[in-house]
């Protein structure tokens, strides 16, 4: 009985459904057909529900922006921005082709003549800040994990770094990014100082924020992965009498490999969340600055605009999320561990 | 001449209770070529015996000798057949082979070699149709097969199972025992081999040494098997020695040294002595 509570198959009991599922199981639907039911439809019928009661909601909601946005107007300010993006790459397109030509002129009158290029200025769109910020996330990530794995590594094969480095670890792994934000800007601005800097310092100072937010994860699961080897496979490694190098690299790393995917999927999830928050006070020009930007502009559309965003986010983290979780069922060679 | 000898071998263990003398003058002389098994309660120190001699763990008194030279750490020379097989995950049932092949041979086999030895090795325990395999895509008997063919594959001088088929059902088991047989006819290994299974003990062994009960464990009797070569587990069932011998390691077992049922940890270590003794 009490464990009939804890389990939501049986307790959620509603006619209809219960009559849909007596129905799927019934023999008269190929299984095939039962399973395309049940992870389509049933997700479908929930997302409707939301919406439903999303809408119904928010039209309740007065803010001082005007009434909270429902479905149909995130929908439509998701199409607007997107009719945006093709406006500007055809007004960017216009603007190259029209350099082009100039420039051409300008050769065939005078094949020795100074031709400059110029980059178009045009405002981002909400496409580009998605790309801005997939690149800022990736710089932070990629960092993270050359620092994470091999500490994690050296951590994890001694005790006595690992001992000394575990209460840094402890201490700075709940330090939210927003308390990292103001030092790394700070940090970057004194560091960071170059006639022509290949990129932005908003931009930088995002990737390091994620970078600090990233390490931790992938840190402690390493270290956990290459300290809890086997002892049995240790054992044959001594049998063998395996050098140092050979049993770390045919034997502790292999064995240690999915929790290091565990530990950067916790990463890259955390990393994602944190660039939304360093980029709106960075500024870096990415999705976080996008939600900034609205917010602070304060049309009759922002908060619709503002709800892209989240779901933009949310479908993008998720896609990350999916893209690490094919890559460890790639590499590692845990294909038996529960992948969710 | 002994070829390999188990001198008096002691090991205490700190634990949190104090001292734990686990074994207590271990001796055992062990001629080339032969089988011999090591029988005895769970917890006895069967396994720690044979750690030993693997040179996994370091005696606190007295010593192993292999050709009359001591031993006091590991190597491919005392291969390992380990209960839970301890293959590598992560790579297949060739390479597994293959790792312990390019280890022990690097420098006195060539490449192609190396290959038919692995090869070589895995026909022996019939396996050959499964090399690019996974450990988790094959059964625990297979598993088991590669375990003995990556030990073999390493030419030891002494074989060492520390419960090879324990983790085995019944049926496997015995596949598993006809197959280690016939490869012991063929290669001819000194083997020591811990069981708890007394029809595996007598039918595989030239000899069984039984253990008492530990803590401070030892060698209670030895038992030499005189049945003869090739041993057929049907036609064995019926003959009378071979059943004096099953009756004499059963008695052993189960009226001399029968296992107290405390737990065995330090704090009752006067009852298991009571026991033992």
């Amino acid at each position: 009985m009490t464990i009939a509570l804890f389990n939501p198959r049986t307790t959620f009991h509603s006619p209809a459904l219960d009559r849909l599922q007596a129905c799927l199981q019934s023999a008269q639907f190929p299984r095939r057909v039962v399973g395309m039911v049940r992870h389509l439809l049933i997700p479908f019928i929930a997302i409707a529900l939301f919406l439903g009661v999303w809408g119904a909601a928010a039209k309740n909601i007065q803010t001082s922006l005007g009434e909270l946005p429902g479905p149909g107007a995130v929908w439509q300010q998701a199409v607007s921005l997107y009719g945006e993006h093709q406006a500007e790459r055809a007004k960017a397109d216009q603007f190259y082709a029209r350099q082009a030509e100039r420039n051409a002129q300008k050769l065939a009158e005078d094949p020795d003549a100074e031709v400059r290029v110029r980059p178009y200025t045009g405002k981002p769109t909400f496409i580009d800040q998605i790309g801005t910020s997939l690149l800022t996330v990736a710089t932070g990530f990629i960092i993270a994990s050359l620092i994470a794995i091999p500490v994690g590594i050296v951590c994890g094969m001694s005790a006595t770094l690992y001992t000394a480095l575990n209460p840094l670890i402890q201490v700075f792994k709940p330090v939210s990014p927003l308390a990292w934000l103001p030092l790394v800007t700070m940090v970057v601005s004194a560091l960071y100082v170059s006639e022509d800097p290949l990129f932005a310092k908003s931009f930088v100072t995002s990737a390091i924020t994620v970078t600090l937010c990233c390490l931790w994860p992938t840190i402690i699961n390493t270290t956990v992965g290459v300290s809890s080897v086997s002892k049995d496979l240790l054992n044959v490694s001594r049998v063998l009498r395996l050098g140092w190098f050979t049993k770390t690299v045919k034997i502790v790393l292999p064995s240690a490999i999915p929790l290091m995917f565990t530990g950067m999927r916790l990463s890259l999830g955390i990393g994602w969340m944190v660039l939304i928050a360093a980029e709106m006070l960075a500024q870096n020009p990415g999705l976080g600055k996008f939600v900034w930007d609205e917010f602070q502009n304060g049309s009759s559309n922002s908060l619709a605009r503002i709800m892209v965003a989240v779901f933009a986010i949310g479908l993008v983290g998720f896609a990350l999320d999916r893209g690490m979780l094919l890559l460890q069922r790639r590499v590692s060679w845990d294909k038996a561990a529960v992948l969710r | 001449m002994t070829y390999l000898n188990i001198d008096h071998v002691g090991i205490t263990f700190d634990t949190d209770h104090g001292p734990l003398n686990v074994l207590d003058g271990v001796a055992l002389k062990v001629d080339k070529g032969e089988f011999v098994s090591l029988i005895g309660h769970s917890g006895c120190g069967k396994s720690t015996v044979l750690n030993i001699v693997a040179g996994l763990l370091q005696a606190s008194s007295g010593g192993v000798l292999l050709e009359n030279r001591e031993v006091n750490e590991p190597g491919p020379d005392r291969a390992v057949v380990f209960q839970n097989h301890s293959l590598l995950p992560w790579l297949s049932v060739y390479d597994n082979v293959r790792l312990a092949v390019d280890t022990v041979f690097k420098g006195s086999k060539s490449r192609q070699e190396r290959h038919d030895w692995t090869l070589h090795n895995l026909e022996l325990v019939h396996m050959s149709h499964a090399l690019q395999r996974r450990p988790d895509e094959i059964s625990g008997g297979m598993k088991q097969r590669v375990g003995i063919a990556r030990a073999l594959a390493m030419e030891p001088k002494v074989l060492l199972m520390d419960e090879p088929f324990g983790a085995l059902d019944s049926l496997t088991r015995t596949h598993m025992q006809d197959s280690l047989m016939e490869i012991q006819a063929r290669l001819n290994n000194t083997v020591i081999m811990i069981t708890h299974d007394v029809d595996e003990a007598v039918l595989l062994s030239d000899r069984i040494v039984m253990m008492t009960n530990g803590p401070s464990a030892t060698v209670g009797e030895v038992l030499h098997i005189d049945l003869p070569r090739p041993r057929d587990r049907l036609r064995l069932a019926d003959n009378p020695r071979y059943n004096h011998y099953r009756a004499a390691v059963l008695k052993f077992l189960h009226e001399r040294h029968a296992q107290p049922d405390v737990p065995v940890q330090p704090r009752s270590k006067p009852a298991l002595k009571l026991a033992a003794g």
